[in-house]
Formats: structure tokens, sequence, C-alpha cells
């Protein structure tokens, strides 16, 4: 990864330069080749888009974490070609007949290339078997419907039938909206697998990423037997504007961070992106079962 | 069966001024309740009252979400919106209940859990989860009474049942009308007209296998015949714990399980 940015650090501090001249313009479209360059979202700095590949999308200036896609995550944790998808036929229809439902769905469905907000199978990772599951921000902000509720429970019961360990990396905003109490129900309908899972005396990891709330982070997100979360991650259950807004309450910078839950005792782990797969194989490792120890 | 009113005048009934509390319905159904508090961990949460009490020669263990009467009770109970000790409280108790093998009777009656720091700082969110998860394997039967108002997380958090009632003009949502307008639409202003989208009544909610029985109000609401409703639960109640006191508690577990299973609509593919 060093020797990659410096390779090409003259090439991107021109780069900079010149672009900083124009930056207070308002161009969006700049005159490279496509995709060729990202800017950091948090420091405005343009980046080689291989760089930021390369470095788990953390800008490599500023340190800050890009939010990604479901499809991303997952191929920074299993191992290559390894990933099984389960549950790809489920598709979300309209339960109230929310007015405009459908379009919303049918037109993220074209932005994003997925059907819905989670994507779960089997997979290994460090060629041990797990079945995991990564909710995609980019997908109506990862809120659980219930096409989510179905495919995480679905997760969990393949996990419980193979007597695997199940792995959640959540990034949700919380509750499908526009599926009202049928939303609602899916915190019931997962929370209710777990119970079974946890009977069955199998591992389950809960990965926490930026952001996680309402309802995703009161089922479970909070139900895993170790929560790990991603340095920065946002981590609550009501939002921090309705707070302010209800309770008039100052509220302090680090409020809802995943350092700031640590401190209060509700998380495990909080971690740096770059040693999250090792953290999950090491965790892994330590909840192999039997017939894994014959091997 | 449920009159003329909209879902917004339902909404306006549910949370009506002199719309009496669970704490009528226990003094009424259960003379002898005593109530029990705190969490052995933190406090004692006003906005979920626990305790014993014996309805028709049943002994229960009754926990409700109590949005108080006069202010100052208000102000105590938070408007009746729970705090993560309140659902601590309530792991306990339903914890209780099931070492002594008593029915539990859920009353549920809350705009939602509390948007506050304490709250998140206290882990409301991990304190719901838990709770959730819990009420899935306690091997004795549960009765829940939608009331007034069913709000969010902080609703179904006491609504994890084997059966459920729900008064007439109650409401049951994902969120509030204007918290639900104030998202989707940017502006809580649109609740009004957000409220029969939102599919919150107690219809809605019956055609959708949600709730399982409505139990009728006097013409214009609870507060205008307190009364009205009161029979009809004791009756439903005190009938459906002795049937689900009957099964064995393995059953019983099954068939909770197998309800919340099958929430959810969507389509799948067969090609
Ligand atoms: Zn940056």
């Amino acid at each position: 990864m060093a020797n990659f940015l410096d390779k090409h650090r003259e090439k991107v501090v021109m780069f900079n330069q010149q672009y900083r001249g124009k930056r207070k313009l308002k161009t969006t479209k700049i005159d490279v080749p496509e995709n060729l360059f990202t800017r950091c979202p948090f420091c405005q700095d343009l980046i080689l888009t291989e760089a930021v590949e390369a470095n788990d999308y953390v800008c490599p200036y500023c340190g800050k974490y890009f939010q990604i896609s479901g499809r991303k995550r997952l191929a920074m944790l299993v191992d290559p070609g390894s990933f099984i998808e389960y549950d790809k036929k489920l598709k979300t229809s309209n339960p109230l007949n929310f007015p405009g439902y459908e379009e919303k769905i049918h037109k993220v469905s074209l932005e994003t290339g997925e059907n819905e907000a989670f994507i779960s199978g089997k997979a290994t990772i460090d060629r041990m078997n797990v079945m995991i599951g990564v909710l995609d921000s980019h997908f109506l902000m990862g809120s659980m419907g219930s096409v989510v509720g179905e495919k995480v429970t679905r997760l969990i019961e393949a996990s419980i039938t193979e007597r695997l360990p199940l792995v959640i990396v959540c990034a949700s905003g919380g509750a499908r909206m526009q599926e009202g109490i049928f939303s609602l129900m899916q915190m019931a309908k997962t929370a209710a697998a777990l119970a079974r899972h946890n009977d069955a005396r199998l591992f389950y990891l809960s990965v926490i990423t930026h952001p996680t709330t309402g309802g995703v982070s009161a089922s479970f997100a909070m139900l895993g037997d170790i929560i790990v979360a991603e340095k920065d991650a946002l981590i609550g259950f009501a939002g921090k504007r309705v707070i302010a807004q209800t309770i008039k309450e100052d509220l302090p910078d680090h409020f809802q961070t995943a350092d700031f839950l640590l401190e209060k005792g509700m998380l495990d782990i909080v971690i740096e992106r770059k040693e999250l797969k090792q953290t999950i194989v090491k965790l892994l490792q330590f909840h192999r079962q039997e017939e894994d120890h014959d091997r | 069966m449920t009159g003329n009113h909209s879902a917004w005048e339902k909404v306006q009934l549910a949370r009506h001024a002199q719309r009496p509390t669970a704490k009528l319905l226990i003094h009424t159904l259960a003379p002898d309740f005593l109530e029990l508090k705190g969490d052995r961990c933190f406090a004692n949460d006003d906005a979920i009252v626990g305790g014993i009490g014996t309805i028709d020669k049943i002994t229960m263990t009754i926990i409700a979400e109590e949005k108080g009467t006069t202010l100052e009770e208000k102000i105590r109970n938070h408007f009746g919106m729970p705090h993560p000790e309140g659902y601590r409280k309530v792991m306990r108790l339903v914890r209780q209940a099931e070492k002594f093998s008593r029915p539990i009777l859920f009353l549920i009656d809350t705009p939602g859990a509390y948007p506050g720091f304490e709250a998140e700082s206290r882990g409301q969110a991990e304190a719901i989860a838990s709770l959730l998860r819990l009420l899935f394997t306690i091997k004795t039967p549960i009765i829940a009474v939608v009331l007034s108002e069913g709000g969010s997380g902080g609703a179904l958090a006491i609504g994890i049942a084997d059966y459920i009632l729900m008064l007439e003009n109650a409401t049951y949502s994902i969120l509030s009308p204007e918290g639900f307008a104030a998202i989707l639409y940017k502006d809580a202003s649109l609740a009004n007209k957000v409220a029969d989208d939102m599919k919150l009544t107690a219809d809605d909610l019956f055609a959708y296998g949600i709730i399982d029985e409505i139990i009728p109000e006097a013409a214009g609401g609870w507060h205008i015949d307190n009364y009205t409703p009161l029979s009809a639960l004791q009756t439903k109640i005190t009938e459906k714990a002795r049937s689900l006191l009957q099964l064995d508690p393995k059953t019983l577990l099954e068939n909770r399980q197998a309800r919340y299973r099958r929430y959810g609509i969507y389509v799948e593919d067969k090609t």
C-alpha cells in the first residue's frame, strides 16, 4: 500500500494542485478519465481510486472512512470466490400499498444493482465456513422492511441448520417507513430467530458499521455474542436530530459514536477498518466447533 | 365495526387528554395489584408499571406503560416513554413470572421509546433488543393489550405475546404520524395526511393478522364511558389465560415463534 501511494504520490499531488485552483467553482465533473480519481467526501482531496480501494476505502490523507456498498464490504471480508449468495429471488412488494413505494424500490434497484438492502449467503473467512450477511447502506439507507427481515431470519436459520457461525455486518438507518407495522415486526422476527440461535449454542458475531440506528440497532445488531464496531461509526436508537428537537438538550460531539458506546459499556471492541478482518478471523477461531478442531 | 372515525381521528382519540390509562384497568380488574419496582441495576422507571395482581382468580404478572393522568405524574412518567431501566425491569419481572408459572399481561400505551441523551447512554437499543429476544423464551402465557398509543420499539418491547387485543380507537405503528411525516416528507405538519397511509388502526392491524381481536369502545371513545371496554377485557384476558395455561410450554413457545415468523409481505421469484 505504502509503495503504491509513493508511486502515485507525484501524480496525485499535481492533480490536487491543479484542482485546488478550481475547487471554489461549482464543478463536479472534472476533466479526467471517469473513475480514475475519487474525491474524499471529508477532506475533499482527490485520490486515485485504486489507492482508495487498496486502502480498504479509507482516505490515505485524512484517515476518514468511506461508506461502502454491501458488495464491497463483503469482498473485503470473505475469501475470494467463496461466497454463495442465498435468497437472491426475494423481492420487495408493497405491503401497505404505500404511495410511490414500488417506484422508489425500482429506482434504487437500478441505481445499486441490488434487489434489496441485505446481501446474505455462505462463505469462508480464512478458510472457515460462515454464514454471513451484510446490510447495504446504499440501498434506501439499509432500512429494514419485510425482505431484509426475512433474509436475516433465513440466514440465522441456515446458520442453525448447518451449525455454522453467523456474522452480520450492520449499516442501517433503521425501519423501512413505507412498510409500517411490517417493518416493526421484523425486529421481533429476527430477535425470535436469534433466540433459537442462542438455544442452539452457536456463535453470532455482530459487526456494526456506520451508521447503525433505529430498528436494526434495537434488534439483531445489539444481540451479538460479541459486538465489534468500526471506528467512528454512528450507533444509536433515536436519531440525533429527534433527540435535539424533543429534549432540547445539548449533545456532546462524540454522542452516539462507537467510542461513546464503548465508554458506556455497550460494545466489546471498537476497531480500525484495516484490522477488522483479522479480528473477525481471531474471533471465529476462538469459537470453532469440535468438528473443526479435528481437521 | 369501528365507527366512521378516520385514522387521524383515531390518533386523536388514542391520545385524548381524558382517555383512561392503564392504572384504571389495573385497579378495576385486579384490585389486589401490588406494584414491584426497579431493575436491580440502575433505577426504577415510572413509565413502566409492573407488579402482581389477581384477575378473576388468576394471579398474573401485570406490566403496563403508564403515561400518568396529572401533570406531576406525566412528568414523573416522562409521558409514558420508557427508559432502558424500564425494559430491564420488565426482563426481571417476566423471568420471575416464568419461575412461578404466572401468566403475563402487557398493557401498551406509549408514544415510543424515550428520545434522550440518558436513554441512549444507558443503551436503550440493547435493552429493547434483549427484551425482545428474551420474550421468545419465557415459558408462560403472555397476553398483550394495545390500550391507546402503540408507538414504535417502545410498544413492541412489551408487544410480544401469544394473544393480542386492541381497543377500537387505539393505534399501533412504526412511529408517530408526526415522526413519520418528518422522516418521509421532511414536514411533521403532514401527520394528518399520512395517518391513513400508515395503516395504524385496529381494523388495519386485525386485517394483517398482527392483532387477534378488537375490543369495542363506547361511541365517541373510551373517555366517554370508561367501563365499556373493561368487562370485555376482563372476560377475554381470563379466558385466554386459562386456555393458554393448558398448553405445554414447548408448544406455547413454538406457537409464539411461528406467529412472528410469518410476519412480512414480499415476493419470491420461482425461476
Ligand atoms: Zn480525506
